[in-house]
C-alpha cells in the first residue's frame, strides 16, 4: 500500500510538473506528422500520376524515390537544415522538420501509390477505354476506389512510421515529444518516468491511426463482404 | 445491284509486329453491316490481336482499319503520310464500337447496374434516372434485371459476362466484338452467353467474334473466318468451311478439334 501511494504520488508530481511541456510537445509531433502525411500523400500521388502520364518523368521521379528511400531520415535532415543554409535555403527547425519529413514521405507514398495502380488489372483499364471514358473520370471512377483498398493498409503501415520517425527531429532541435523528453530527463535525472511516458503517448497515436483507417478500409471492402 | 455499301469493318493489309515476330502478316477482311462473323484458328494465329486492332486497343503497323469508313487510331497528314491519332479522336472512333473480352472486365466496385450506366452517365452524359432507365433495359436484354443491384463477385461468370455486354450494348454499337467471350467459363455457363449471342445476331447486330465455339459459328456466323500464323488461311459460309475446307491446315485443324469435342453441328 504504502509502495503505491509512493509510485502514485511520485506520478502525481511529475505529471503536474512535466505535463504541460509534455502536452505542448505532443502537439508539435502531431502537427509535423500531419503536415507531413498530408504533403506526402498529395505529394507521391502527384509524382506517380506524374510518371505515369509523362514518360519523361519515370526517370526523375524513380531518382527521387530511390534518393529517398536509399539515405536515412536522420542523414537528409541534416543535410537540409545544415546543409541547407549553404545553398540558400535557410528554414527554422519545425519547417525544416515539415519540409523533410513530407519530402521524405512522399517517396513512400509515390512507391505505395505505384502498387496500387498495378493492382488494377490493365482489362479494367481497356473496358474504359472501349466506351469512351476519359481518363480523370476513369481515375476517379474505377482506379482511386478500388486503389484504396488496396493502397491503404501499407500507407497506414507508412503513417505509424512516419509518426514515430518524427522522434528523429529531435537532433535538429525541433521541441517535439522526443527532444521534450530528453531534455526533462537531462534537467531532473528522472529517466524511468519521461521515457514511459513518451512511448506511451506515441502508442496512443498510433493506435487512434489504426483505429480509423480499420473503420476506413471496412467501408472501402463493401463490395467484396455483402 | 451496283449500289455499293460501305462495310461496317474494312481490313486491308493490316500488319503488326513485335519485335521481329509479326503477328499479323497482311490481313484483309471485310465484316458488312449486319454481318456476323466468327474469326478462329489455333491459339497465337493472331485472332485476338486482329479483333483488338480493330477498336485500336493494339496498334497496327501498317495497312489501314477502317470502321463505317473512318480510318481507326490514325490521322491523315497534308503531305499523305499518316501519325497515331489522339486519344480524344480514338474515343470518337470507337463511339460505334461495342467490346467483349475473355475475361469480362467488369468493374468489381460497382454493382451491374452502376457498370452498365457509367458510360451513359459519363460519356453520353444522361441524367442518372434516364440511365437507369436504360440500364436496366439492357440488363433486361442480357436476362439479368433481377441482379441489377448485385456486385461482379456474387455474380457466376456466365452471368458476369452477360453484364459485360449489356454494359457494351448501352452505349448502342452499330457494331459488336467479342474476344473469346466464353473461353473463361465453366462448360454449364456457356449456354447462357451463347444465347444472348444469338439474340444480338437475330436482332441484326453486327457482330465480329473471335471464339473457340465451333458448334456456335456454324450455327450462327454468316461467314467464318480462319487464320493460322498470322494470315487469314481460308474463309467463307460455315457450311462450305466446316465440311468441305480447302486448306490442308484448317482440315487439320478442325480435325483435331472434332476429335477433342466431337462433331461440329
Amino acid at each position: 500500500m504504502d509502495a503505491l501511494t509512493t509510485f502514485l504520488l511520485r506520478w502525481q508530481s511529475f505529471l503536474a510538473e512535466n505535463g504541460p511541456d509534455f502536452a505542448a510537445a505532443l502537439w508539435v509531433t502531431i502537427r509535423i506528422s500531419m503536415v507531413a502525411i498530408v504533403c506526402g500523400l498529395i505529394l507521391g500521388f502527384a509524382a506517380e500520376l506524374g510518371r505515369r502520364i509523362c514518360p519523361w518523368l519515370r526517370r526523375p521521379v524513380a531518382c527521387y524515390v530511390e534518393f529517398f528511400r536509399g539515405t536515412p531520415l536522420l542523414i537528409q535532415l541534416y543535410l537540409l537544415y545544415y546543409g541547407g543554409p549553404r545553398v540558400g535555403i535557410v528554414l527554422d527547425a519545425e519547417p525544416a522538420g515539415m519540409l523533410g519529413m513530407s519530402l521524405y514521405a512522399a517517396a513512400y507514398f509515390c512507391e505505395i501509390f505505384r502498387a496500387g495502380f498495378e493492382s488494377i488489372p490493365e482489362g479494367q483499364r481497356e473496358a474504359a477505354h472501349c466506351l469512351g471514358i476519359r481518363p480523370w473520370r476513369r481515375l476517379w471512377r474505377i482506379e482511386l476506389p478500388q486503389m484504396a483498398q488496396i493502397v491503404l493498409p501499407p500507407a497506414v503501415n507508412q503513417i505509424i512510421t512516419l509518426i514515430k520517425d518524427s522522434a528523429v527531429l529531435s537532433i535538429i532541435t525541433v521541441a517535439e515529444l522526443t527532444k521534450t523528453a530528453t531534455r526533462i530527463m537531462n534537467i531532473s535525472f528522472e529517466i524511468v518516468m519521461p521515457l514511459c511516458l513518451l512511448a506511451l503517448l506515441y502508442w496512443i497515436i498510433s493506435e487512434a491511426v489504426a483505429v480509423v483507417s480499420g473503420k476506413a478500409e471496412a467501408r472501402l471492402t463493401r463490395h467484396l463482404t455483402r | 445491284m451496283e449500289e455499293t455499301i460501305t462495310p461496317a469493318i474494312k481490313i486491308s493489309d493490316v500488319r503488326k509486329r513485335y519485335g521481329q515476330h509479326e503477328v499479323l502478316q497482311g490481313i484483309d477482311m471485310e465484316v458488312m453491316p449486319r454481318e456476323v462473323v466468327c474469326l478462329i484458328g489455333p491459339s497465337g494465329s493472331g485472332k485476338s490481336t486482329l479483333l483488338r486492332c480493330v477498336n485500336f486497343l493494339e496498334v497496327y503497323d501498317e495497312g489501314e482499319i477502317l470502321v463505317e469508313g473512318a480510318l481507326m487510331g490514325y490521322e491523315m497528314q497534308y503531305n499523305g503520310t499518316r501519325r497515331r491519332a489522339g486519344e480524344a479522336r480514338i474515343r470518337d472512333s470507337r463511339r460505334d464500337l461495342g467490346m467483349v473480352f475473355q475475361h469480362f472486365n467488369l468493374w468489381p466496385h460497382m454493382t451491374a447496374m452502376e457498370n452498365v450506366t457509367e458510360a451513359l452517365i459519363s460519356v453520353a452524359g444522361k441524367p442518372r434516372a434516364t440511365a437507369e432507365k436504360k440500364g436496366m433495359e439492357c440488363l433486361e436484354r442480357v436476362g439479368l434485371a433481377e441482379k441489377a443491384h448485385s456486385y461482379p463477385a456474387k455474380l457466376s461468370g456466365g452471368q458476369q459476362q452477360r453484364v459485360a455486354i449489356a454494359r457494351a450494348l448501352a452505349m448502342e454499337p452499330r457494331i459488336m466484338l467479342f474476344d473469346e467471350p466464353t473461353s473463361a467459363l465453366d462448360p454449364e455457363l456457356v449456354g447462357d452467353v451463347l444465347q444472348v449471342m444469338r439474340s444480338l445476331a437475330s436482332d441484326g447486330m453486327t457482330m465480329l467474334i473471335v471464339t473457340h465455339e465451333m458448334g456456335f459459328a456454324a450455327e450462327v456466323a454468316d461467314r467464318v473466318v480462319f487464320m493460322e500464323g498470322g494470315s487469314v488461311v481460308e474463309q467463307g459460309p460455315p457450311d462450305k468451311l466446316f465440311h468441305s475446307p480447302e486448306s490442308p491446315r484448317l482440315a487439320a485443324f478442325l480435325k483435331s478439334w472434332t476429335h477433342r469435342n466431337g462433331q461440329v453441328a
